[in-house]
């Protein structure tokens, strides 16, 4: 299981006395090559290094604002949350944990699902979110993906899903585990009922994860440097006393190794799920809309944070100045 | 199932940190028959089928088809070694993907010929190492899941010692979930749950007791559907007698799947885990 997380997304600087400037300048420097960048071009540039490339993280609201068309995501179970059925504690109360996580997070817990339409096509969506408890899979995220397969199967549309996650959620204990099983079952009832299941990794996707839904989608696409692996890295050294190469796991070992289908740079991931869930549906091909590269970073920033569910790139004037 | 009531009350009853500990200790217990003890004790005849047909043959899996009372049923478990070269030879029962590839090939032959299908769960998880993550372990572990999760024959699945992580349910999905009364079934090790959560893997015994791995904590929480019990003071006490109540319990269940259609018996088995979990709405 999430035997190890090794990412660095830590929400720095959140804590009290910092200011929101300090906080952005910490989340928003390359740990590549070092460029800052301030929050608006950060989220113009669908949080791509636009000098190096590296991806940064990408919560499940943003997600779903870069991939979905404008005002077509639609929330379900929004309601569902964690029971505690173990009464698990370990330095601090598995509720506590939760409730802390809600409050820095705005959300329910690391998984949102819907519906929506990408490039024209409605498909069922579900998004995880790391910074919720590292993305871990507990009860709530099991039902979600379910949910998410049911919704898929109902209205014969295809399923999408987006991982980021450490792996299951220990103080769930074995209940987390079953949820791997209960993934799976969802995947069972897609196939049976002939409905295409496109998984895209993000990083990271590990543990239970990696090991159930996320592994069985009809095409498995990742983001360019994502770690993807049952085990992370610390863990393998540590037990095995093993070399560990410094591409271990990472997307671009694991296409070499022919465990996943494309690796796409973020900025062409929308379209990439766009065409394959045409080709998937098995009529039209999907015809790529015009995209204007000037971008008005600033009303795109207001927008999201004024929670409109947009996609960036739809929300502003056109190239024509209309 | 929301809030479960039953199984909160039940756990609270549950005595203090030396249960859970214990029930560590005992699954892990060197002098526990494991997988081919069984088999050799409860099948008429087995024979051993090795290689996953691409690349290589996993030791730490042991998959076959045996004779058992009086029908031929597929067998596939995780294998540990007693003494210190079996041991390393068996790689601690932590499997590789060709291991489940290897136990996919043998359900797959179990579905097509009609023979049902019985795990028998014993590992402390899925071998974290450079060469079975490149060969695709999360892959192998969620795939054999699907398999076992289609497949039109009855499928029983039975925890007898340690079963820790997507190591242990990669054939752990079946119609019917058995363990044996001194195991343990959990997310992960106690050791790793408290290497992280209290960084400190000298908390095992406190992240033991939290996980609550224990027989009748997975019962309570509806992940398992019967505890079988063992001989006086552990498993390891008495290998026949052992195998004896382990036989008669799968040969039980396996009688009681015979009577449902194969169609209901695979819609069952899904329902079933689709139902695991405690939220509130």
């Amino acid at each position: 299981m999430a035997k190890e997380i090794s990412v660095d997304i830590s929400r720095v600087g959140t804590e009290a006395g910092q200011t929101e400037t300090a906080a952005n300048r910490t989340r928003n420097t390359c740990p590549r090559c070092d460029s800052h960048y301030r929050e608006e071009e950060m989220v113009t540039n669908l949080r791509v290094c636009p000098h190096c490339g590296y991806h940064f993280p990408v919560t499940a609201r943003e997600r779903i604002v870069q991939l979905t068309d404008e005002g077509s995501w639609s929330e379900i179970a929004r309601e569902l949350h964690s029971a505690d059925a173990l009464e698990f504690v370990d330095t601090r109360p598995y509720p506590e944990r939760l409730q802390a996580a809600e409050q820095q997070t705005g959300l329910n817990d690391a998984m949102l699902v819907g519906s929506a339409e990408i490039g024209g096509l409605p498909v069922a969506l579900a998004v995880m979110d790391f910074t919720f408890l590292g993305g871990s899979m507990g009860s709530v995220v099991g039902e979600k993906v379910f949910r998410a397969a049911e919704l898929a199967i109902e209205r014969r549309m295809p399923l999408v899903t987006v991982s980021a996650s450490g792996g299951a959620r220990m103080q769930e204990g074995v209940l987390a585990l079953m949820q791997m099983a209960k993934t799976v079952a969802a995947v069972d009832e897609l196939r049976e009922a002939d409905r295409p299941y496109i998984s895209v990794l993000a990083h990271p996707t590990t543990g239970g994860v990696a090991a159930s839904f996320a592994a069985l989608g009809d095409v498995v696409i990742a983001e360019p440097g994502a770690l993807l692996s049952f085990s992370g890295p610390r863990v393998v050294r540590q037990t095995t006393r093993e070399d560990v190469p410094d591409d271990f796991g990472l997307a671009e070992s694991n296409f070499r190794h022919g465990h996943i289908d494309l690796i796409v740079p973020r900025p062409e991931l929308r379209d990439m799920v766009a065409r394959l869930a045409w080709l998937l549906a098995g009529g039209n091909p999907y015809r790529r809309p015009t995209l204007i590269p000037d971008l008005g970073a600033q009303r795109a920033m207001g927008r999201i944070l004024g929670g409109a569910r947009r996609r960036i790139t739809d929300m502003l004037p056109d190239r024509d100045g209309a | 199932m929301t809030a479960p009531e039953r199984p909160r009350r039940f756990l609270r009853r549950r005595g203090g940190d030396g249960d859970a500990w214990h029930a560590v200790e005992l699954a892990r217990h060197q002098d526990r028959p494991y997988t081919l003890d069984y088999l050799a004790r409860f099948c008429d005849d087995f024979v051993e089928l090795h290689g996953d047909r691409a690349e290589g043959d996993d030791p730490a899996i042991v998959a076959g088809l045996g004779s058992f009372r009086g029908q031929t049923v597929a067998f596939v478990g995780h294998q540990k070694g007693r003494d210190l070269k079996q041991r390393a030879y068996r790689n601690f029962g932590m499997p590789r993907p060709e291991g489940y590839r290897k136990a996919m090939r043998v359900f797959e032959l179990a579905g097509r010929l009609g023979f049902p299908v019985v795990t028998l769960i014993d590992t402390p998880g899925a071998y974290p190492g450079v060469g079975a993550e490149q060969r695709g372990q999360s892959g192998a572990i969620a795939r054999s899941q699907l398999l076992l999760m289609g497949l039109n024959v009855p499928v029983v699945a039975c925890v007898i010692g340690e079963g820790s992580s997507g190591g242990a349910l990669a054939i752990g999905v079946a119609d019917r979930v058995l363990m044996q009364q001194h195991t343990i079934y959990t997310v992960i090790s106690p050791e790793g749950c408290a290497a992280i959560l209290w960084k400190d893997a000298g908390e095992a015994k406190r992240a033991a007791t939290a996980l609550r791995p224990t027989a009748p904590a997975c019962l309570a929480l509806g992940v398992i559907d019967q505890i079988v019990p063992e001989p006086g003071g552990g498993a390891h006490r008495d290998h026949a007698k052992a195998a004896d109540m382990l036989g008669d319990a799968i040969a039980a269940e396996l009688e009681f799947l015979d009577t449902l259609p194969p169609l209901e018996r695979r819609r069952l088995r899904r329902q079933k885990f689709e139902r695991m979990g405690a939220f509130i709405e």
